[in-house]
């Protein structure tokens, strides 16, 4: 009760409140401008919250974070356009709906699907606080070194049909993270005798160049588009209504939702088709499926934003993140000295709890800002494209330039620009970049002093926690391997028959 | 031949024009960097293998190398889709914007925040293609937003123009601090 009557307190002030709802707001809008998303957003914004207060810097991200993916629901919707890519999958039920005269309907299922999921997944993360309380104490190096090996791996063969591109990438992101003066003997690695690359290579300057700047880069480039998108008329509260009637599927989606995004690496995606083959499997009419079912709109929206809220716990508990957005909230932290990792549980619970809470509000502040202002946010995806590319590139300047004032900063992030450009054109991800740089740098501090304390192999993995993880490894492994293999074999079978 | 066609199948995969001039390219930096191991990360002595400052630049371009080699592999052994030229064009286009974006920050320190955004709102705007009134006013306005908002409200550290020197006291100090 006095952790939390002093979470309230650290909540309860105008500029901490303000910077909520100002992110949640903007979160909403960035996610509904298609070709935007929360990543650009927070990349662009986190160096001017370097002069905020940690908690108001905090909050406002975290707003940021949890939102986005309502706004990217409309487009979505409306123009057949996902505004964040894990909108995806809404498209495929609900702008058949709007479609066929009932956008209404659509956007108001979409958004309490999305509130559902959102506030089902911070009573989980509340619920789930106090035994993280008495678990993460328990997490020693080798532990958050294992869980973090874990993530890498995850992260690797969660990208199926491109896993040995996702394992070039992310040993990339660990080699990247190598450049510049280590930190034992303090020698140079990979630095080529160039003053400009001693200091390292900034993950923000990188995020920024992978996310922002490709994303400029590609829209300044491509053809120019005018997406249109029409008015929706009455009220937006129905769905709140018709979400009671799909309430088996909303929760199952919310659990997928919060268990997925639990696991570092597996994220929205994964939950979101999980979610919905289930309520395709199970609905009575899963012929509408892909053609305008309410149950896979709630399916895909519930699941999807339940993730924010479940990804937190890895990335407060152990200081994992689970996928690119949590690596950069991982930077937000440590930019505003929060260190995430068990000695946050034990020595800020308020803290945390004051999080939570703010996760909560900011589900409440989206769903009454969407149900009254979605016309005006139309407006905004609007936006021609090429337009909107001169629009990043303008403010990319502002996160990129204020990190350091060096031209050098900018000209990396120039070059990750083009090479994330390359990427999205090849359809190729670049997460694991990203996770690799940030996992690679736990790895190795965290290897380096659990094995002080090693002295066969065996012992790294005595204790419980670390022989779990360890076996999590493994399977996970052994099982992308057998399924790889009967697949490539079944395969190879079949056109062997065929050709017979 | 089954040998053969398991092998084929075993890395086929979705490849899209330019996958195999990707693909090369990268296995060739991470065949340089392979090769730049010995000179640019040191094996030290009296130091524990797992903190030597070689032994994570060794696991991450070894893991690099190995991927790299699979992944050319895989896009051989796919179906090509044609194209490739076009796409590489598509990507050495977007160096121009890569030009247009460190120009601007080159001249941001010498006429200061608030004249480079204009100019560079504009100039961008009418290099895409955009040639109404309106756009210009939007590019405009987009521009001494974006200043007001992160120079003037959140104090982000942009430097000030060199220019702001020759202009008279009241309205410079106002211009160092805003603009």
């Amino acid at each position: 009760m006095e952790t939390l009557a002093a979470a309230i307190a650290i909540l309860l002030r105008w500029e901490v409140l303000g910077a909520l709802l100002v992110g949640s707001v903007g979160g909403v809008i960035i996610g509904a401008v298609p070709g935007v998303g929360a990543a650009v957003a927070i990349a662009i914004l986190l160096p001017a919250t370097f002069a905020m207060e940690p908690i108001v810097g905090l909050t406002l991200l975290l707003g940021i974070y949890g939102s986005s993916m309502y706004g990217g629901a409309i487009p979505a919707i409306l123009i057949n356009t996902p505004g964040t890519a894990v909108n995806a999958l809404t498209t495929y039920d609900g702008h058949p709906i709007a479609r066929d005269g009932n956008p209404k309907r659509a956007l108001s299922l979409a958004y309490s699907a999305s509130f559902f999921g959102g506030i089902f997944s911070v009573v989980c993360l509340i619920l789930l606080a106090q035994v993280l309380a008495l678990v993460a104490p328990h997490f020693g190096s080798r532990e958050i070194f294992l869980a973090a090996l874990l993530g890498v791996v995850l992260v690797v063969l969660a990208h199926r049909g491109k896993v040995f591109v996702a394992g070039m990438l992310a040993c990339f992101g660990i080699f990247l993270n190598t450049v510049g003066l280590e930190p034992v003997k303090y020698t140079r690695r990979f630095t080529f005798d160039q003053t400009w690359l001693a200091s390292g290579i900034d993950l923000i300057v990188v995020v920024l160049g992978l996310f922002a700047l490709s994303q400029a880069f590609l829209l300044l480039v491509d053809k120019d588009t005018h997406p249109e998108a029409t008015r929706v008329e009455g009220g937006l509260f129905e769905g709140l209504k018709e979400l009671w009637i799909y309430k088996r599927v909303a929760t199952v989606g919310s659990s997928f939702g919060v268990l997925m995004g639990m696991i570092p690496g597996v994220g929205e995606f994964t939950s979101q088709f999980m979610s919905y083959t289930y309520a395709q499997k199970t609905s009575k009419t899963p012929e509408l499926f892909g053609k305008g079912a309410p149950e896979g709109l709630v399916a895909a929206e519930s699941a999807n934003n339940a993730v924010p809220g479940a990804a937190m716990i890895p990335l407060l508990a152990l200081g994992i993140p689970g996928e690119a957005l949590t690596a950069m909230m991982l930077s937000v932290f440590y930019v505003h000295n929060v260190i995430p990792g068990p000695q946050l549980f034990a020595n800020q619970m308020p803290f945390v709890v004051a999080l939570y809470i703010g996760l909560f509000l900011l589900n409440i502040f989206v769903l009454i800002f969407l149900i009254f202002s979605t016309n005006q946010i139309l407006r905004v995806i609007r936006i021609p494209s090429r337009f909107l590319g001169v629009m990043i590139l303008t403010l990319a300047f502002v996160g990129l330039y204020s990190l350091r004032n060096s031209m050098t900063d900018c000209a990396i992030g120039a070059a990750f620009g083009v090479f994330g450009l390359i990427l999205k054109r090849l359809d190729l991800p670049s997460v694991p970049i990203v996770l690799g740089m940030v996992l690679g740098g736990i790895m190795e501090v965290k290897l380096r002093s659990s094995m002080a304390r090693v002295k066969s192999p065996l012992d790294f993995i005595d204790r419980p926690i670390a022989a779990i993880i360890f076996t999590a490894i493994v399977l996970v492994i052994s099982i992308h391997l057998w399924t790889y293999f009967r697949r490539t074999g079944k395969t190879a079978g079949n056109r062997r028959e065929n050709r017979d | 031949m089954a040998a053969k066609s398991g092998f084929v199948s075993f890395f086929k995969r979705e490849r899209h024009p330019g996958d195999l001039a990707f693909a090369v390219a990268f296995l060739l930096l991470s065949v340089f960097l392979v090769s730049q191991l010995g000179e640019q990360a040191i094996w030290a002595k009296r130091t524990k293998f797992f903190a030597q400052p070689a032994f994570w630049p060794t696991i991450s371009l070894s893991g690099m190398l190995l991927f790299a080699v699979l992944h050319c592999i895989g896009s051989l052994a796919s179906p090509r889709t044609p194209g490739r030229g076009p796409e590489v064009i598509f990507w050495i286009r977007s160096l121009e914007y890569s030009v247009w974006f460190l120009i601007y920050v080159w001249i941001v320190p010498r006429i200061g925040y608030l004249g480079a955004t204009l100019l560079f709102t504009l100039a961008l705007t009418y290099r895409v293609g955009y040639r109404t009134k309106d756009m210009y006013l939007g590019a405009a306005a987009m521009g001494v937003g974006i200043v007001v908002i992160f120079k003037a409200f959140l104090q982000v550290k942009i430097p000030a123009g060199q220019v702001y020197e020759l202009l008279p006291d009241g309205i410079r100090n106002f211009m160092l601090l805003y603009l």
